[in-house]
């Protein structure tokens, strides 16, 4: 069974993220499964970023916490990944560095650098990359030393291109192609991967690709022999290889949202910029389509045009991460008490404040549910992975026409830089259903919140012919005028708040938590946290250990409590795992259904989690060892 | 059947204070729209908080009360979703120019097919008269505590500078005057904005009716309404070539003359540009077909079924 680690890392800015899009491509092109995360500084151009891909000839969902062959080109991956590699894996590094001293690196953070240092003292190492390295080999771990400026040099002269001695960029692809060479994966899907990555201009194209068959061609003479073989195996068919944001990107223009604004915020413009660069589009037996997307001056404009828009009849969203959703919460009200229907795709990341601004975090549920002064049913639902994403958005989309309340889409970080093999989406699966807005007004005293029946009032809109109405952010009558009124204040509030029993009857169970194995140990989760507990399940599962079960709460908002209830069922032992300090979702659990929580795994590092560090703990739970609560540590 | 004034007017109690200025602005819009035989179900007005917030109620056309100083980001995203509506958009000058100064800077720079008016009387009334950004710095209307110790902002001079393709002032007690300045922003191909000067009866006992009429000026001889109009006075505020020395000529111009205040105000048009393209043109570079098929008309499902295309995207992430 394959199941490979290979990381790279480097300055930010240096091509690191060009390195990683090769490889991923390589092997997915070779029939592997994927999954990849980056990890970067809030910084444009040298603090340190880097980029972990596991490849396996069977589906992962997450990474591993330690590394088969890791690539660098710079002291300070050697210095801050060492520690985290495979007996038997391999380090390739630049041989110009050995002699590099932690206190050259500029950008090796003092924390980090102190911790490094306690580390390698302890073992009498000295503070240098040849020291740190002599460590690893102590470990098992075999060294393959290259100077990347003789590569370069050597290739000069062979192409008779002075300039390319100087082209440090470079070091990238010839870190990708010896690590290819290293592997046995068949050279014509390397150079065809670079060739597509760099599509844009031919003569760096075929620059890249000589590069790449040179550095390929050199692995063995210079490495000789790895413990690990990637020479392709099995492709599945239909398999798609995806970032993290085109889930929702490409389920919005399925879904035929046709406005989205935003400001720009990690990790969520991604999507946006994607939407913008593709925001023509074909429509079968019509003419062609277009999303508006608008770049606003701030969030509290991009929530104002998204629901001015929907007030059309458009369907509209907007894609922002915590702080921007901060500013967002009076209008999220506002779109509460006029029953738009909107779609806020919240991708978060490690807050509170501006926090860790690039690093990972589920820690927006409370504040997704309660955003806003007052009260006013909202949904707040979670996608699990990117897959996932794809058809959540649709439903998304769907359960705000259908209740005529906004939804707030739960991404994250650890999604969203993620690159990742899963089979491809799928619109004929997706519906659309636009609940009861109005194409034509054949009532003759339209009333926009007319009371009774279900609770839910047909929608007319901004521009329907006769379809007149008022809103107002103040409490209003049927037809939508300012009331103080203590009675009409009552019945509207009710018929607002009714909504929220339809939601819970109304949406399918399936779409609002799943049971992905039952157990005497029962894990509950939100969000991203599904790939690594499914592959730590997995993993225990390969070591004999088949009495732990895993649901995924998919619906935060109404909460689905006698669902929830009934998955866990008669669980021995309950374990919450999410990525905040709070356990969020722990606190909605025992909220809502009567029965505590035993054990809690969290993290708050602004690192996801993976699945060993998941699998060791839930180890120690089943043997009587572990702590009511645990903090997961790993990751740079 | 054409439409006359009392078909844009709606049979909610009108609560704001006898002789409030707004009266006058709520009046010429409906007029403009009658006089424009703007269809009620083609027109919506948006409005902020505030007393001129209600005046969305007030009209018989789709009526949208926003929040605080953003009623300029719901009515861009109306207008960019549904380009054939009538959008005006209305507010305080404390929504406009304080908590949302943002939004009205930004709206200039995007020149948006809409119309902004604020109605200007440097109070906030509705929480009881402070000071609003409009006020003049040491000024002390009644209800403030102690002078006011900020220097005021130049709606006129903050929109030409920010883009708007539009700037005019208006009086609130000139009805057809304002009307009239209402039909021209409405019909202008960009962002129009409107700033009226509009008496607080209740707030303001500085800048009131009298005093615009110059009542207060102590030689009864000489005694003159502060205001007057521009276009009386042989003031061309339009840009009539695309190039840039004549639109310097004219943006400095209209800087200089929104500096007027004290004896005599100028109301009329200050600035106009329609040499400039408008929002929904720049987007008409990269998506040709937006003004026929803008995101309000477009058919996103047949029975059910999406009909978007997405078949080149998803072949592209295929491996």
């Amino acid at each position: 069974m394959t199941d490979f680690t290979w990381l790279i890392g480097g300055p930010q800015g240096s091509g690191v993220e060009t390195a990683s899009t090769i490889f991923c491509r390589v092997c997915a092109k070779a029939g592997y499964q994927i999954f990849g995360k980056r990890e970067f500084h809030s910084n444009i151009k040298g603090e340190h970023s880097y980029f972990e891909v596991r490849v396996a000839d069977h589906p992962v969902r997450s990474n591993t916490s330690r590394v088969n062959l890791m690539v660098s080109y710079d002291a300070e991956t050697v210095f801050r990944h060492y520690p985290y590699m495979y007996p038997g894996g391999a380090i390739i590094y630049d041989s110009d560095m050995a002699e590099t001293e932690t206190g050259d690196v500029s950008t090796l953070d003092r924390y980090c650098r102190e911790r490094l240092h306690q580390a390698i003292r302890k073992r009498g190492a000295p503070p240098t990359v040849r020291g740190v390295l002599d460590l690893a080999s102590q470990d098992g771990v075999r060294l393959y030393p290259v100077s990347f400026k003789d590569l370069l040099a050597d290739l000069a002269e062979q192409q008779g291109n002075p300039r390319l001695r100087v082209m440090r960029r470079m070091y990238n692809v010839l870190g990708v192609s010896l690590s290819m060479g290293l592997v046995g994966m068949p050279l014509d899907l390397l150079l065809d991967s670079v060739r597509a990555v760099f599509s844009a201009k031919q003569v760096v194209a075929e620059l890249n690709a000589n590069a790449a068959r040179s550095a390929y061609g050199r692995t063995r003479e210079m490495f000789g022999e790895f413990d690990y073989s990637l020479a392709g195996t099995d492709r599945v068919p239909g398999t798609a290889l995806v970032q993290g944001h085109q889930g929702t990107a490409i389920g919005k223009l399925v879904a035929g949202c046709r406005f989205q604004s935003y400001y720009p915020i990690t990790p969520a413009s991604d999507e946006s910029t994607y939407l913008e660069a593709n925001d023509t589009l074909t429509v079968l037996h019509d003419r062609p389509g277009s999303i508006s997307v608008v770049q606003t001056e701030d969030e509290i404009s991009a929530i104002g045009m998204m629901i001015g828009s929907a007030l059309t009849g458009t369907r509209s969203a907007t894609s922002t991460s915590g702080p921007g959703f901060s500013l967002m919460s009076e209008a999220l009200g506002w779109a509460g008490i006029n029953e738009v229907p909107v779609v806020i795709t919240l991708y978060q990341r490690s807050g509170p404040s501006t926090g860790l601004p690039t690093r990972h975090g589920q820690d927006d549920l409370m504040t997704a549910i309660f955003a806003g002064h007052g009260e006013f049913p909202r949904i707040v639902y979670a996608s699990g992975d990117i897959e996932e994403s794809f058809y959540d958005t649709c439903l998304c989309f769907n359960y705000s026409d259908i209740y005529q309340v906004p939804v707030i889409h739960m991404m994250d970080k650890f999604l969203s830089s993620a690159t990742a093999t899963c089979p491809a989406f799928d619109p004929s699966r997706v519906t659309i259903d636009r609940g009861k807005l109005l194409s034509r007004m054949d009532e003759p005293e339209y009333k926009r919140f007319k009371l009774g029946g279900d609770g839910i009032s047909p929608r007319s809109y901004l521009g329907l012919k006769d379809g007149v109405f008022w809103n107002t952010g103040d409490e209003s009558d049927e037809e939508g005028h300012i009331s103080e009124d203590p009675v009409v204040r009552r019945e509207m509030m009710d018929k607002r708040h009714s909504r929220l029993d339809l939601i819970l009857e109304g949406v399918p169970d399936g779409e609002k938590a799943v049971r992905h194995a039952g157990g005497e140990y029962m894990v509950i989760s939100w969000g991203s946290t599904k790939g690594p507990i499914l592959d730590a399940l997995e993993m225990l599962r390969q070591e004999g250990v088949s009495n732990v079960g895993f649901v995924q709460v998919k619906m935060l908002h109404p909460f689905p409590a006698d669902l929830v209830g009934r998955l866990v069922g008669e669980a021995k032992v309950l374990i919450d795992i999410e990525s905040n300090q709070t356990a969020q979702l722990g606190k909605l659990y025992t909220q809502n259904v009567i029965r505590g929580i035993d054990h809690y795994i969290l993290k708050y590092t602004g690192r996801a989690m993976t699945c060993d560090e998941i699998r060791d703990s839930l180890r120690d739970i089943i043997s009587g060892m572990a702590p009511v609560r645990r903090v997961l540590m790993h990751g740079a | 059947m054409a439409l006359k004034v009392a078909d844009y007017k709606t049979d909610v109690h009108n609560d704001w204070c006898p002789g409030c200025g707004d009266f006058g602005i709520v009046n010429a819009i409906q007029m403009a729209l009658a006089e424009m035989g703007v269809e009620r179900d083609q027109a919506a007005i948006f409005s902020g908080v505030g007393c001129s917030g209600k005046t969305s109620h007030y009209i018989n056309t789709y009526g949208v009360h926003t929040l605080h100083g953003r009623v300029l980001t719901f009515a861009q995203g109306a207008k960019v979703a549904n380009p054939d509506l009538t959008v005006v958009a209305v507010g305080g000058d404390g929504d406009g120019l304080g908590i949302g100064a943002g939004h009205f800077v930004a709206a200039g720079r995007r020149d948006i097919d809409l119309t902004y008016i604020i109605f200007d009387n440097g109070v906030y009334g509705l929480t009881k008269g402070q000071a609003s950004p409009t006020l003049k710095l040491w000024e002390k209307p009644k209800s403030l505590p102690k002078p006011n110790a900020n220097y005021s902002v130049n709606p006129i001079g903050l929109a030409i500078t920010s883009g708007f393709t539009f700037v005019a002032r208006g009086y609130s007690y000139d009805i057809r005057h304002l009307k009239s300045l209402i039909m021209q922003a409405v019909n202008h191909k960009g962002t129009s904005f409107l700033d009226v000067l509009q008496p607080c009866p209740t707030y303001n006992d500085i800048n009131t009716r009298d005093w615009y009429a110059g009542l207060d000026m102590k030689e009864a001889a000489s005694r003159h309404s502060r205001i007057y109009k521009l276009e009386e006075s042989g003031y061309d505020p339009e840009v009539h070539y695309a190039g840039d020395a004549e639109l310097d000529e004219k943006l400095s111009q209209a800087l200089i003359k929104s500096l007027d205040w004290g004896e005599k105000i100028p109301i009329g048009v200050f600035y106009k540009n329609e040499t400039i393209s408008t929002f929904s043109q720049r987007v008409m570079d990269y998506v040709p077909n937006y003004a026929e098929n803008p995101p309000a008309r477009q058919k996103i499902s047949q029975d059910g079924v999406p009909t978007a295309d997405v078949s080149g995207l998803l072949d592209s992430l295929i491996v």
